[in-house]
Parts: structure tokens; sequence; C-alpha cells
């Protein structure tokens, strides 16, 4: 790890409350016997800012700090944490949490020493992102969004936009000595749109962001395309016919429909369903889940990225993990806990919302390899069928498989076609077999812009998907209108 | 938290609140608002009869927004030492002056701020130490596991137990103090038939202000056995129209499509496929829908709002017709009518019943589908839109004949709210939002 790195996180966290490394022998001190114990020290400086009606209504900074305490024993875990660090609060919360231990309490009783930091991979900058602008170039930002919008079509009624940053500070320490820290931006864009045209009316948004400074905005014309696109995709909405309801081919278009796979098979192979023998894919390992030429991962080590991380929330670097390889199963997304109690190594994937929750395995930036296929002949392909391009967000049950996901842009296909534009609708599937019906695949692999949020027993983190154009043989539409 | 670490709280709290209040005039701030919050909390999590997790929670936190004529700033802290709420407070004064003059900001009218508040018996703190919570928790996921043998895991078996006060707190010199507290008892498990791979899941929970008010472990365990066990050999069914009778589980979302299509944040940003409803007929005739903030130990019950108005009974739907929007004092002066207390929410609905138990709703509908799962969030406010995943059960002459799932259900909220043929008399209690389950006619459905 870059030792300025360090320094700086344990400036930030340890010294305001007069703590060194070698005061958390005696908090771990608490926590012997653990097989996993760790000390999860954050603080989390946000701001937003909002427009509305052409006015910037309102903004918000927060500060939130505290140190989350785990005890693991088996396969039981004790927690608990305070929004005070110190070394009472801390003595507090390790003895609350080491109330798991009394479930009968088994050696590895050995003295903790802190081992050297190590040393860390660096996906992202690790400058303050909201001290990256002015106050001022906030609200210029956002009044250029409402000038963008509003100058890209007379049918712009009610413009919306938002920026939101977040400058976190990190430090792990476990029960063997590792000591791992990281520092971590993240900003966000979003601009939602009214647009009315002959009395009807529609509203789209759009956005993007990642791990960077707020200034990433001010690039590459960024606000005008995000304006551009909410006004467009409003407008193709005023003029959508009703879905048509039922069984058909479906493509899908390259980028933010990967939620797809995030909802279908990602969720499911998260270690914890597959330990517990709760998910549709437990102990599938090595079948054939998916047509020939599919292989997703999940990467979180793309630079930048809203998924990424240079640690887990375990301290565990991040990886690219192979989930399906050529249409095979291959593995699972672990932390720690399920990692050991399934005989494998924690794959980076251990992530927590807060001090103040629990880690579990979770998804980073989750995608589809690009194949071969020329997206255009993907939709001559088909006879008829929809083409959709965008979607909101989704949802699954891990144990029967079924998922959904909304689109909220989307097509008809005739003839080979792309014709109509149709209202959103929710598509619903099978997880473990949607992808065997996958029948091409194209060469136009593209990832999210950004703003992607993944909920999970009540924790939110921030996720990434992507894909490219697919073409799949059969998935339930649930539009209003009967298929000719 | 127990009696007299409440007293101590409230006493806490209290002051935190006039501090925050003149720190803000002081950094100059013409008003001020604010809601603070401590709570702790105990969860337990049974896994096959392990304690898969022991969860000691406690949360505290300040929420401020400041105004400077008609600029606001807002500010959020967990960490509430005098340096950070300074600093809080200084961060809110900071973004007042960069923001927009915005004619409609502000505090509440003075005179509207709740008076005389008497105990709506919301606080009952459980005193469960982490043996009786692991006790309870497993003796619920064991009657699950035990019910059948087709139930062949566990999803986990939970119990949850919460107390805290909430103060709401402007420089009108309003100040109101809320002792609540909540515990829960929840069970999931996972069934599957003897010779075949699918795996189904389904969960059951009890929630009380009271703890003695909980249902027994027992029939919390046996009850998500039974719901999982009917959900086996599941399929899809035709696409087709169809008449659908949502659940009460399910028949609150309905609801909450409603009120989010009247709130004011929505008319005003005209958000919403109800826009200028007020007056309106939205419902057939026999719909009524109400607001009772002040029952008794209720889910909802409070004595005012998030801006200190005072909350009142309220007819918001009668025979149908839209009697007004849900507004806070920022919508509502933004449309030009009067706050309805609704700053922050609803509090405590009620959607009265047309009178049939939920097997003479099953009569009722003859043929047709009964939605007892609804997943993802397909609905489009702006036109009304509805397009969402569902599971249930295939009835014919009003009898359930078979599981259905990985179907979608379709239709326009608009035509939805006018389709609605009944209204049940099998309430869920478990709710701020009471409703029995709703039968809808001319929904699509889409499977095969």
């Amino acid at each position: 790890m870059n030792p300025s790195h360090f320094q700086q996180v344990e400036q930030q966290l340890l010294e305001p409350a007069g703590l060194n490394i070698s005061d958390l022998e005696k908090i771990f001190a608490h926590l012997k016997g653990a097989d996993l114990a760790d000390l999860y020290f954050q603080s989390n400086r946000f701001e937003s800012w909002g427009l509305e009606d052409g006015i910037i209504k309102n903004g918000t900074y927060s500060i939130e700090q505290g140190v989350g305490v785990r005890m693991v024993i088996g396969e039981q875990t004790g927690f608990s944490y305070s929004d005070e660090i110190s070394f009472d609060a801390l003595t507090a919360s390790a003895k609350a949490a080491a109330g798991i231990g009394k479930a009968g309490q088994t050696g590895r009783i050995q003295a903790w020493q802190a081992k050297d930091a190590q040393k860390m991979k660096a996906l992202y900058q690790m400058d303050n992102p909201l001290a990256a602008m002015s106050e001022d170039e906030k609200i210029a930002l956002l009044n250029l969004a409402d000038k963008e919008a509003r100058s890209a079509s007379p049918h712009v009624q009610q413009v919306i936009a938002n920026i939101a940053g977040v400058y976190e500070h990190i430090l792990i320490a476990d029960n063997e000595g590792n000591l791992n820290a990281d520092i971590r931006p993240l900003v966000r864009m979003n601009i939602t749109v009214v647009v009315e045209k002959d009395g009807k009316r529609e509203s789209a948004g759009t956005g993007g962001g990642g791990r960077f400074g707020f200034d990433y905005f001010t690039q590459a014309d960024r606000v005008r395309e995000y304006a551009q696109e909410a006004v467009r995709l409003a407008l193709v909405n005023l003029d959508a016919v009703a879905a048509p309801a039922g069984s058909q081919t479906v493509v899908l278009g390259s980028g933010w429909p990967g939620v797809l796979l995030h909802e279908a098979i990602g969720h499911g192979l998260e270690g914890d369903f597959n330990r517990k023998g709760t998910s549709a894919f437990s102990g599938r390992v090595g079948e054939k889940v998916a047509s020939n030429g599919v292989t997703v991962v999940d990467d979180g080590t793309l630079e930048n990225r809203r998924g990424s991380l240079n640690i887990d929330d375990e301290g565990t670097p991040t990886n690219c993990t192979t989930l399906i390889e050529d249409g095979v199963l291959k593995g699972y997304m672990q932390d720690k806990l399920n990692a050991r109690l399934m005989g494998e190594q924690s794959t980076g994937n251990g992530r927590r919302e807060s001090y103040a929750h629990l880690p579990m395995p979770r998804m980073t930036n989750t995608y589809m390899l690009a194949g071969k296929e020329d997206p255009q002949e993907i939709i001559a392909s088909v006879k008829n069928g929809l083409y959709a391009v965008n979607f909101g967000g989704g949802q699954v049950d891990i144990t029967s498989g079924k998922f959904v996901f909304s689109a909220s842009e989307a097509y008809l296909i005739e003839n080979g076609k792309v014709t109509r534009p149709v209202k959103g609708a929710t598509l619903i599937g099978n997880g473990p077999d949607v992808l065997t019906k996958v029948s091409m695949i194209g060469n136009d692999l593209a990832l999210d812009k950004g703003v992607g949020v993944c909920g999970k027993a009540g924790q939110s983190v921030p996720v990434g998907v992507g894909q490219p154009t697919l073409k799949i043989d059969g998935l339930t539409v649930g539009g209003t209108e009967a298929q000719s | 938290m127990n009696l007299n670490e409440l007293k101590k709280t409230d006493a806490e709290l209290r002051a935190l609140s006039e501090t925050v209040l003149k720190l803000s005039k002081k950094y100059g701030a013409s008003d001020a608002e604010l809601s603070l919050n401590r709570g702790s909390g105990l969860s337990v999590e049974i896994h096959q009869e392990n304690i898969d997790k022991l969860e000691y929670h406690r949360d505290q936190g300040l929420s401020l927004t400041v105004y400077m004529g008609q600029q606001q700033g807002s500010a959020t802290t967990g960490d509430l030492s005098t340096q950070a709420i300074e600093d809080t407070v200084k961060a809110a004064c900071n973004i007042a002056k960069f923001t927009g003059e915005d004619k409609y900001t502000g505090l509440a009218d003075a005179q509207l701020m709740a008076g005389d508040m008497g105990d709506l018996d919301l606080y009952h703190p459980w005193d469960l130490n982490a043996e009786s919570a692991i006790q309870i928790a497993t003796a619920c996921e064991k009657a699950a596991m035990s019910y059948d043998d087709r139930i062949i895991n566990s999803d986990g078996a939970s119990i949850s137990s919460y107390s805290g006060l909430s103060v709401i707190a402007n420089t009108h010199g309003f100040i109101g103090v809320t002792p609540s507290s909540r515990h829960n008892l929840s069970c999931s498990v996972i069934a599957q038939a003897p010779n075949t791979t699918a795996m189904q899941r389904d969960y059951w929970y009890t929630t009380s202000r009271q703890h003695e008010a909980l249902d027994s472990p027992e029939h919390v365990g046996e009850k998500s056995a039974e719901l999982t066990l009917s959900r086996l050999n599941g399929r899809q069914i035709n696409t087709q129209q169809a008449t659908v009778l949502y659940s009460p589980e399910m028949a609150r979302s309905i609801i909450s499509h409603f009120t989010s299509s009247i709130s004011g944040g929505s008319q005003y940003r005209k958000t919403t496929f109800l826009l200028g409803a007020k007056g309106e007929k939205v419902f057939p005739d026999f719909i009524r829908l109400h607001e009772q903030p002040h029952l008794i130990s209720g889910f909802g019950s409070c004595y005012f709002d998030r801006d200190g108005v005072a909350t009142v009974d309220r007819d918001i739907v009668v025979d149908g017709v839209v009697q007004d929007y849900i507004m806070g004092s920022y919508s509502a002066r933004q449309l030009g009518l009067k706050t309805t207390a609704n700053s922050g929410g609803t509090h405590n609905l009620t959607l009265d019943s047309t009178g049939q138990t939920f097997d003479e709703l099953l009569k009722l509908m003859g043929t047709g589908l009964l939605v007892t799962e609804l997943i993802g969030s397909g609905i489009n406010g702006v036109t009304g839109d509805y397009s969402r995943g569902a599971a249930g059960f295939w009835v014919e002459n009003g009898k359930i004949q078979f599981p259905v799932e990985e179907i979608t259900i379709a239709g326009n909220l608009k035509d939805m709210f006018q389709n609605i043929i009944a209204v049940g008399n099998d309430v869920d209690p478990r709710s701020a939002t009471q409703t029995g389950s709703i039968l809808i006619e001319g929904m699509m459905v889409a499977g095969e």
C-alpha cells in the first residue's frame, strides 16, 4: 500500500480519537477464539445539490463516521457498532460482539500484532471529489443541465437535476493482524425531465458517474449528453404504443440491459445463498447453465468504475471472477465467512453499506463478454419480437430463480426491422435457464454509465453492469396488448 | 432503551434541539427545523438451529434544514458531539448561501403547529436479551422445519426489537417528542416436492409495538411453512385477460400507488397520471379511503407531521371522489392549497371494506388470478402504466386450483382503480395502511 494512503486514513479515523494501531491489541483481546474478527472504521462525507423549476432548491451535507466490530465463530456472527470512534466505544462494541462466543468457545488464542500494511492497487484517485469544484461551479453544472434540457425540445416542462458525491475513508483491522485502508471517491449526476405534447405527458431520466471528482461532469460535453438523452427518451415514450403480452423473442441492447445478468444469475451466485443451499444455483458448479459462447464475469478491478474497489470491505483485493465460462457455471462470489465455510477463497466480494452493517457477498461490476455478431444482424434475424434498450430496476427470488427487470425504452421488431416504440413493460424469466435461450451475442460489449445501486437484505451498495447486444429466444413480456 | 434511559434521552434530545436551533440563528439562519433520533435494538437470525447473526443496533442522528429568507440548506450527522453539531449547523448555513430564492420555501405557518399532545401508547420497550431472542427464533424455525417433510431448508428465522425516541422541532418554538418501539418475528423456509429440483420459498411475520401482542413463534413458523408448501409445483398460465384478486398484503401496494399519484410533490411537478384529480371520481362509488393519525398504538400514529403541523382525521376518498391531496406545507404552497399535515407521509390509512370475506371474494371472482406476490417496480407514475412480475394461484369456480409463477400482470392504474369490484374484510393488521383483499377486473396476465 502507498504509505501516504494508509497514513491519511489513520489520520482521519484514529488520530482524532487518540487511538494508535497498537491500542487495537486490547480490543482484539476481547475477540479471542474467533475464526474471523474485524474492526471496520469508516468516515463518510456526503454532499448533494438539487435543481428544480430552474432554481437550486436545496443542498445537503453530511458527515457520518463510526466503527463496526464483528466476531465470527464457525457459522455464527456477533456484531455491534458505534458511531463514536473511541477506545471505550470500541471496547463496548467488542464485548457485545463477543456475546456470540458464549455458544461454545474453541481454542486458537494468540496475541494480536499488526502486520505491515499491504501494497495495494490504485484504481481511482485519492483526492476529495467534493473539493474538485467550488459551490458556484457545482451550481453552474446544474444550471447547465436545466438549460441543455430545455433547449433540446420545446416540449420540456420540467427539469430536475441532481449531483451527489461521497468521500470515504476506510480502515479494516482483522484478527490475523492484517491492516488495510482505502480512500474511495464516488460521484453521480442525474437529470430527469417531464415533457408534454398534445396533452400527453411523459418523464424520463438519465445520468452517469463513477469514482472520480465532480469535475468529471465538466468534461466532454457530458451534461449536454445526459440532458439530451433524457429528453430523447421522454419524447420516444410519448409516442409509445401498448407492449405485446406473452412469451416472445427479445433482443436486449448493450450496456445497462446487463441488469439482466445482475438479477438472473448474479444474486443466485452469491456465496451466502449457496453455502446455505437456498439458491436455484446451489451445487451446480460445473453444470451447463448458459448457451455456448456465454461468459460472464464480476470484475471489481476496472479503473474509476462505480462498482470497483481497490479492496473489498474485508480488506481482500478485488478480482475479476469468472462466473460462467462458455456456458458452464465456474464459481461463486465469496466473502471471507462463506468462502471459509465452503472451503474456498474469498473473491474480494465482501461488501457492506457502512460500519453499521455486516459484510456479505455482493457484486461489483457484472458483465458478459462480447461475442462475434453484428448487432444489426441480430435485429434483422428476428421476425417478430421486442428490442429493449433501456431498463429501470429489477428483482429476483433467488430460491425459485424467477427474476424481473423493467424496460423503460423498447421497440417492436417487425420483419427484422425496429419499428414503433412500446410502453415500458416488465420482463420475467427463470434465472437458471434464461441464458440457455441466448442464441446470438453481439460484438458490442458496453458498460453502464455509472448510476447503479443494488439492494440486498436492506443494504445498498453501488454496482455496475454491462453486456453486448443479446438475442433471447423466449422471454415473457408483461405488456397489455394481445399478440397478433 | 428502558424508562430511565428514555427520560435521560428525552431531556438530552430536547436540550440538543434547543442548542441546534439557537446555533442556526447564530450562524445567520432566519428559521430552522430539525429532526433528531436516538434508539437501540437487538436482532438475532437463526439458520438451521445455528445462530447466524447476533446484532446490537445503536442509532442516532440529526437532520437539520435552515432558511435564510427564501433560501434553504440542509445537513445531517450521526455524530452528536458538540463539535460535530457546530460543523453541521455551519454546513447547512453555508449551503443556504448558495441555493436559489424559492418563494414557497420556509417553515409551515406558526398557527398550524400541533398543540395538545396526549399519549398514543407507541412505546413498549422489550427487555429482550440475546438468550431469549435466540430461543424464540429457534422455536419459530423449528415449528416451520418440522411442519412437513417437503420443507427441506430454512432461509432463516429472525427476531428484532427496537425502541427509541424521535424529536421534531423548529424555530416557531414547536417541539414534539415521540417515543416508540417495534418488535418483529419472521420466518422464511424452503420447500421442494419429492423427485423434483425446483425449490420454493415464502415467509410470514408478526409485528407489534407491544411484544406481548406478537403471534407465537409456533404460529409464525407453521404459517411460513404452509405458505411455502402451497407454492410447490407452480407453473405459468396462458397469456390472457383476467380478473385479479390481490391478497391483503399485496393490496396495500395499490393504495400506495394511489397515494403517490395524489401526493403534493407529484401534483406540483406534474409527474402524475392523476394530475388535478381533486374533486374527481377516480374510483367506483363504494370506495372510501380515510386517514386516522391518532389511533392508539397505530404503526403510523402521530400528533404532528415533519413540519410540526397538527394531524387530523380526514377522508381522502369518499364515494370514489378524491377529497384532497397528500401534502406537506411546501407542496401545498406550490399548489396554492392548505397543508394536509402529510410532510413525511401518511398516518394510518384505511380502505373501507365492501363486506366480503376472502372466500366470498374468490366466489365473486369465479375464474381468475389470486396474486400473493409481486416483484419488480414496473410502474410509470406519469402515465399510470403498470406491469409487474407476479406469483399466486389460479382460481376456477371460486376455488383455488394450482399455484402460478413466472407471470406478469399489467394494466393502467387509472383503469385499475375504476375496475375495482370489491374490497374484502380480511384486513392485514400489520401495517399503517389497512386494507383487505382487492378484486380488480380486466387486467392482462402474460405467461406462456
